[in-house]
């Protein structure tokens, strides 16, 4: 059920942010949610697109440092208190988040929650048993 | 009135040193020839016997020694006494990780003491001087040199170590230290901390100071004089040949005294060998004339600078030598410590990186700062910004292992180092120290 995050390690300066994006829009990718971490030094940059495989293919020939990783992707309703209900239920079973973001459908009434835990799986379960929809890459491509 | 230490040396008439130093050349080359398996081949291999050196004109006929001798010869393979008359070892870092390992006799340590000695009293310090020595103590040559040195003058020694600003502040005061003997950065760190702490040059008791181990300006020489309102001489020595007091400033501060009955020095062309006349600059050689445990001859320093014999007005006849003007090879000292960039090559290899770095070194308020850039690597990089930032500092603590000093890593993307002409630039100093 998971999904795909496209991890980009970048330098923390000016202008790398749009150079990742232009060669991501040169090839008629769409941008479905990004999230940046950074330190003095470096940055990273978390992103889920429409289309991940071309998406690392160009990134890569463009030189840049990329991994895919799986991450869980949760529709959670877009008013207050549903992100903690979801955080609560991991919490409640032990499950660290190392880090979140968030991303809103253009259409529906609904939030989409991007989590990255050390184990898919039980975090899945955990949000699933609590009546959580976790989406997964088809829903990504049709948002 | 001008106090020597030893003035029958320090004074002696040139002609007089000359055969001093001959005498004790044609010695040191028949003990080397005898112990030292790995110069005797050398020395074979170039044709030359102990009989054919009759004096210090000949010493050009012996061959060189270098950096990457003392590593392929590691640990013993340069030392000219069997062990148990050894009392001492001192180590410096080496070229690719493997350290230069010095070996000293009783007698050998007397020498360095004295050679110490002598600078100490060349800037003023008699047995009634307090004599703080900030210096490292341990394998570093530093400290214990200095701490010889003030002992043999009958200073009272304040074994300070380097570091704890605070403690060696506290000590100067309660104790009125009148002699500063640390690397030259430290010496205006301790000012600039003093200053903070109220200090005005008139309530410090120096009145002088013994600065060496890493390059410095004479504008960073002004500063610290006024700071502390003393004055500031340099010193100069590599393990190799001993350790600090190999060569020492005098009270006209124009260059250092070479302590030339124990240590000879030619100039020479770096790249055809060939010895230069006086007051051409070039790579500057010594040859230990008298220590017995370590004796190299001909060591190439790979320091470039110039000899003078013009009179000095402290009337010591020791040849001078200016402050070295730079290197022949990489060497940085960053802090006091030689830092050779193939060390750090060796230590990312060694840990799982790709060797893609580049060492920053700059001076910021008067200290070293020292940075590492190192491209990350496709098996390393991971998504979680802690790991990433656990694996600068797991870097940092490897490089500190192999150098002494704590460097500032930052992970960069692949391919981010410049590169000029093709060929990475793999150190940027940013210290204007010549």
């Amino acid at each position: 059920m998971a999904i795909k995050q496209l991890t980009v390690f970048v330098q923390n300066k000016k202008g790398t942010v749009v150079s990742v994006t232009e060669i991501l829009s040169e090839n008629h990718i769409n941008l479905r949610a990004l999230s940046i971490a950074e330190t003095q030094d470096f940055g990273i940059l978390r992103l889920i697109v429409n289309d991940e495989n071309t998406a690392e293919a160009v990134l890569k020939k463009n030189g840049y440092l990329i991994k895919v990783i799986d991450v869980i992707g949760v529709k959670i309703g877009d008013e207050p208190g549903k992100l903690s209900e979801a955080l609560a239920v991991l919490d409640k079973k032990n499950i660290n988040v190392e880090y979140l973001y968030a991303f809103m459908a253009r259409t529906e009434k609904h939030a989409y929650v991007v989590l990255r835990v050390e184990d898919n799986t039980t975090a899945e379960k955990a949000l699933s048993d609590a009546g959580f929809r976790l989406i997964s890459e088809e829903d990504i491509n049709k948002l | 009135m001008e106090n020597y230490f030893q003035k029958e040396i320090e004074t002696m008439a040139p002609e007089d040193m000359k055969k001093l130093q001959s005498e004790k050349l044609v010695k040191q080359v028949k003990h080397v020839y005898e112990n030292v398996a790995y110069y005797r081949e050398l020395m074979d291999k170039k044709g030359v016997l102990p009989e054919d050196i009759h004096g210090i004109e000949d010493l050009h006929k012996l061959p060189f020694l270098s950096k990457a001798d003392l590593r392929d010869a590691y640990p013993y393979g340069l030392l000219a006494k069997p062990l148990e008359d050894c009392v001492r070892i001192q180590s410096t870092s080496g070229t690719t990780g493997r350290r230069v390992v010095a070996f000293y006799t009783q007698k050998d340590i007397d020498l360095w003491e004295d050679c110490c000695a002598r600078a100490i009293t060349a800037v003023g310090g008699t047995k009634k001087d307090v004599c703080q020595v900030a210096y490292g103590y341990g394998l570093f040559t530093g400290g214990p040199g200095l701490n010889g040195g003030s002992h043999k003058v009958g200073c009272l020694t304040l074994p300070l170590s380097s570091g704890n600003t605070d403690r060696q502040v506290q000590f100067m005061m309660d104790l009125s230290a009148t002699i500063l003997c640390c690397t030259p950065s430290y010496a205006a760190y301790l000012g600039e901390s003093l200053k903070e702490m109220g200090y005005t040059p008139d309530t410090i008791p120096l009145k002088a100071g013994i600065f060496g181990a890493e390059p410095w300006t004479e504008e960073m020489r002004q500063g610290i004089e006024k700071t502390l309102g003393i004055k500031a001489y340099d010193i100069y020595g590599l393990t190799e040949t001993t350790g600090p007091g190999v060569a020492f400033e005098c009270s006209e501060q124009t260059g250092m005294h070479i302590n030339e009955d124990h240590f000879y020095a030619e100039i020479i062309d770096p790249d055809t060998g060939e010895v230069l006349p006086e007051g051409s600059k070039g790579e500057l050689v010594f040859t230990s004339l008298d220590k017995e445990a370590f004796p190299l001859l001909r060591y190439r320093t790979r320091d470039i600078c110039v000899l003078s014999r013009k009179k000095c007005s402290c009337g010591r006849t020791l040849v001078k030598m200016a402050k070295p003007m730079g290197r022949t090879d990489d060497m940085l000292i960053i802090r006091g410590v030689n830092v050779f960039p193939s060390q750090i090559e060796t230590v990312l290899l060694k840990e799982g990186y790709e060797p893609n770095y580049q060492i920053v070194v700059d001076r910021v308020k008067n200290n070293d700062t020292f940075d590492v850039h190192v491209e990350m690597t496709t098996e390393k990089f991971t998504d979680k910004v802690s790991d990433i930032m656990a694996m600068e500092k797991s870097l940092a603590g490897a490089i500190k292992t192999m150098l002494g000093i704590n460097p500032t890593v930052h992970l960069i993307p692949p391919k981010s180092i410049v590169r000029s002409e093709g060929k990475a630039v793999r150190v940027i100093d940013k210290r204007k120290l010549i």
